[in-house]
């Protein structure tokens, strides 16, 4: 009696919120949260070209991944492709945007400027820069004439690929991630500055103290977003290198791809991508409640 | 997100199935009833109950097809189903462009779970055990049989090569290439070189390459990105001192990459860029190696004979190709792609299915696409054509990838390929890039390659 009581309060507050939800949540489940479980089951399972039907395996596929050389190195290919893409971009987004937010003269023109790279697709970035790093002729190879080494082959070489990979993945995430912290800006009240200025605060302790501690959310935002876009975009390895020289500017999602679709094996690609999804709930969730204490919402 | 690639599959099976729900629905009642038929009996003999496509019973076949290659080649392939159907009232084909040999056979391997797969289609030659492996192609040879004649007696041996195992035919040639040295003419000229006598040994294209070679222009380039363990091929078979010998066996359970002639060869290609320095070092891009050669920062080039018409029409030098250099024979890998028949389809349809292959690959419509491609005709009397005489009167480059099939053998194949191949691949890199010497390199890639063939050892 008590009970059903209460389902009935309970309805009545929250039905029209479930009904708005509903929806996409459906989407959610048929097309995120299914596949995923049913991922995660394929993964105990060996599902390859060397037996007909799915044999069940247990964990083995895992086993095998952490001690097989190619994944360890994909791994921390993608963990040094992470370290060297997010933090760079986001200072260089924060500075942009206190460069777009003070700048005087032409304040649309060096947004849209900072903000183009984004624009432009994947695909299209990398064949850009394919042109960029060619060797002989290439933009970067004509410039290095000057100093008179133009046989340089940053894309041919392990030690430079991925640096290479780095840098341009930095161009084309920077401009983005500027557009939150300009909104960012926005919202940060002007009497602060005008209290600052009027007691003669200098220009660095102003933004120590008030523009980068408030525009910590927006930080935690970018840095989410920066950390999962250094394991979801790989669109460029299929122009660029294909994962080579040996692997060396080999990504996790580009392995996962060749593994399901080239070597046809299901259950080890199935296991490489419930790591991936582990490894990206582990960071976001260690954002989201480890630094969300420290951070002053509005 | 990283789901991507599980979506697209997802989704590509519901809209298989949708379209093969439409299929059932609106073709006569039966051939459901048929195909579950058809289903019943695939694993024992599949076409030794196939009735004759007797009647005028109207058919219609699926054909997924690949382009590799560049020009408008999606029109040419329209008209020549039409001109099927012309001869062929009663089968009406469905081309359906699938992207690139990757793309195809991913959407293909998602018909075959979905239980719909194309009724013929081209893929990769080499693709060859994967589709065994997966039970999803049709051995021809019943078809073969019950033509007049040999059917198979026409065309090149070395096209045919990838296409046999244990006895049985699985595919038919259509698109296939093999590798060949193009040659700046002009620039040999320069150098004091007979511009008519390309290099013949690899000792040969070390002394030409050093001779032609100058500040900003190399004196040959090999690609070494996504394709190494074809390029690795040839010079390996060219190392060769059995001819009968290749990288693996045609039962494609077995790989020999770790030979001492191997280790010459991976060793030779790699002393070009290192020891000899006529090449650019570190791994060189498939698709820049032929830009680098038409805007002359290159002397020679080996590559595909699928990038012959693009050469032929950007190049604003004279231009030769001969045959790859030799070290104990001459010998190239072939490469490109077969037509094959799946076995979930309706008998009915995969007797319809063999006719479109015959008509597709007849001496005038290989003469005609290998002149609108650039690949080689998959059969000799394609060349006793009057179209492909005019061609090769006109163009005579053409006719050198030809001839050099008589030196040509079996592209590496073999079970669980993509491993086997992506094992080679990377390890050649490895040596390329000099992070590695060729005999490790060789016997890592060995190793990798046995454990990927393993389960099929048993």
């Amino acid at each position: 009696m008590r009970m059903s009581v209460t389902w009935k309060e309970r309805l009545a507050r929250n039905g029209l919120a479930w009904a708005l939800l509903l929806p996409s949540l459906l989407f959610l489940i048929l097309f995120t949260y299914y596949p995923m479980l049913k991922t995660a089951w394929l993964s105990l399972f060996q599902a390859d070209l060397a037996v007909p039907e799915p044999v069940f395996n247990g964990a083995d596929n895992y086993a095998f991944l952490f001690s097989d050389p190619v994944f360890q190195k994909v791994f921390s290919n993608n963990l040094w492709f992470a370290v060297g893409t997010v933090p760079t971009s986001m200072i260089l987004a924060f500075l942009m945007a206190l460069f777009a937010d003070k700048a005087m003269a032409g304040k649309t023109f060096s947004r849209v400027a900072f903000f183009y790279p984004n624009m432009v697709p994947m695909i299209a970035v990398a064949n850009i820069w394919l042109f960029i790093y060619t060797p002989q002729y290439g933009l970067l190879a004509q410039l290095a004439q000057w100093v008179g080494r133009a046989d340089m082959n940053l894309l041919g070489h392990p030690d430079t690929v991925m640096g290479a990979m780095i840098v341009m993945m930095i161009w084309k995430e920077a401009g983005y991630f500027m557009i939150f912290y300009l909104a960012g800006l926005q919202n940060i009240p002007k009497d602060l500055y005008e209290s600052a200025s009027m007691d003669g605060v200098g220009a660095w302790k102003v933004t120590t103290r008030i523009t980068i501690p408030l525009t910590m959310p927006t930080t935690l935002f970018v840095g989410v977003v920066a950390l999962t876009n250094a394991f979801k975009l790989v669109d460029h390895l299929w122009i660029m290198t294909k994962g080579g020289p040996d692997n060396a500017s080999n990504l996790l999602l580009y392995h996962i791809y060749d593994t399901a679709f080239s070597f046809y094996d299901q259950g080890m690609a199935a296991a490489m991508t419930v790591v991936m999804i582990a490894v990206l709930l582990i960071l976001s969730s260690l954002q989201f409640f480890g630094w969300d204490r420290k951070i002053h919402y509005q | 997100m990283q789901m991507q690639a599980k979506w697209m599959l997802l989704l590509l099976l519901c809209f298989t199935m949708l379209v093969g729900c439409g299929q059932s629905g609106s073709s006569n009642a039966g051939q459901a009833a048929d195909k579950a038929a058809g289903q019943g009996i695939s694993g024992a003999e599949p076409s030794g109950d196939k009735k004759p496509n007797g009647g005028e019973e109207n058919i219609e076949l699926t054909f997924y097809y690949p382009i590799a290659v560049g020009g408008p080649l999606t029109s040419v392939v329209e008209n020549m189903t039409k001109k099927f159907t012309e001869k062929h009232p009663n089968i009406t084909v469905k081309p359906v462009y699938t992207g690139s040999y990757a793309d195809t056979t991913t959407k293909i391997q998602a018909g075959i779970q979905a239980q719909q797969p194309p009724d013929v289609a081209v893929m990769l030659s080499t693709e060859l055990f994967s589709m065994l492996d997966t039970n999803a192609i049709l051995p021809l040879d019943d078809f073969i049989a019950k033509e007049s004649g040999d059917v198979l007696q026409d065309f090149y041996p070395a096209f045919l090569a990838n296409s046999q195992v244990e006895g049985k035919t699985y595919s038919i040639p259509f698109q296939r290439s093999t590798i060949v040295l193009y040659y700046n003419k002009d620039v040999f000229k320069e150098a004091d070189l007979d511009p008519e006598q390309p290099p013949k040994t690899w000792a040969d294209l070390v002394e030409v390459a050093a001779k032609v070679k100058k500040a900003g222009r190399h004196g040959i380039e090999v690609p070494g990105s996504g394709f190494a363990y074809w390029m690795f091929q040839q010079f390996a078979l060219q190392n060769m001192s059995d001819p009968k010998q290749n990288l693996m066996t045609q039962d494609g359970k077995k790989v020999f990459f770790d030979t001492p002639e191997n280790i010459e060869a991976l060793q030779f290609w790699h002393d070009l860029s290192l020891k000899h320095k006529v090449m650019p070092d570190g791994v060189i891009e498939w698709a820049t190696v032929p830009t680098d050669f038409l805007e002359q920062r290159t002397a020679m080039m080996i590559h595909t004979t699928g990038n012959l018409t693009n050469i032929k029409n950007n190049a604003k030098f004279d231009f030769g190709v001969a045959f790859l250099p030799m070290s104990k024979q001459y010998g190239s890998p072939t490469g490109g792609g077969n037509l094959y028949i799946f076995k979930d389809i309706d008998p009915k349809k995969q007797v319809a299915a063999w006719e479109f292959i015959k008509f597709m690959t007849e001496p005038e419509q290989a003469a005609q696409w290998s002149i609108d491609t650039g690949y080689v005709a998959v059969r000799k009397s394609a060349y006793e054509t009057d179209v492909m005489k005019t061609y090769a009167a006109d163009f005579p480059q053409s006719v050198v990838a030809r001839d050099q099939l008589e030196h040509a053998y079996a592209e590496l194949s073999t079970h669980n390929n993509g491993k086997v191949s992506k094992a080679l691949t990377d390890q050649v890199q490895a040596v390329l890039t000099g992070t590695t010497d060729a005999a490790t390199a060789l016997k890592k890639a060995q190793e990798e390659a046995e454990r990927a063939l393993k389960p099929f050892n048993k």
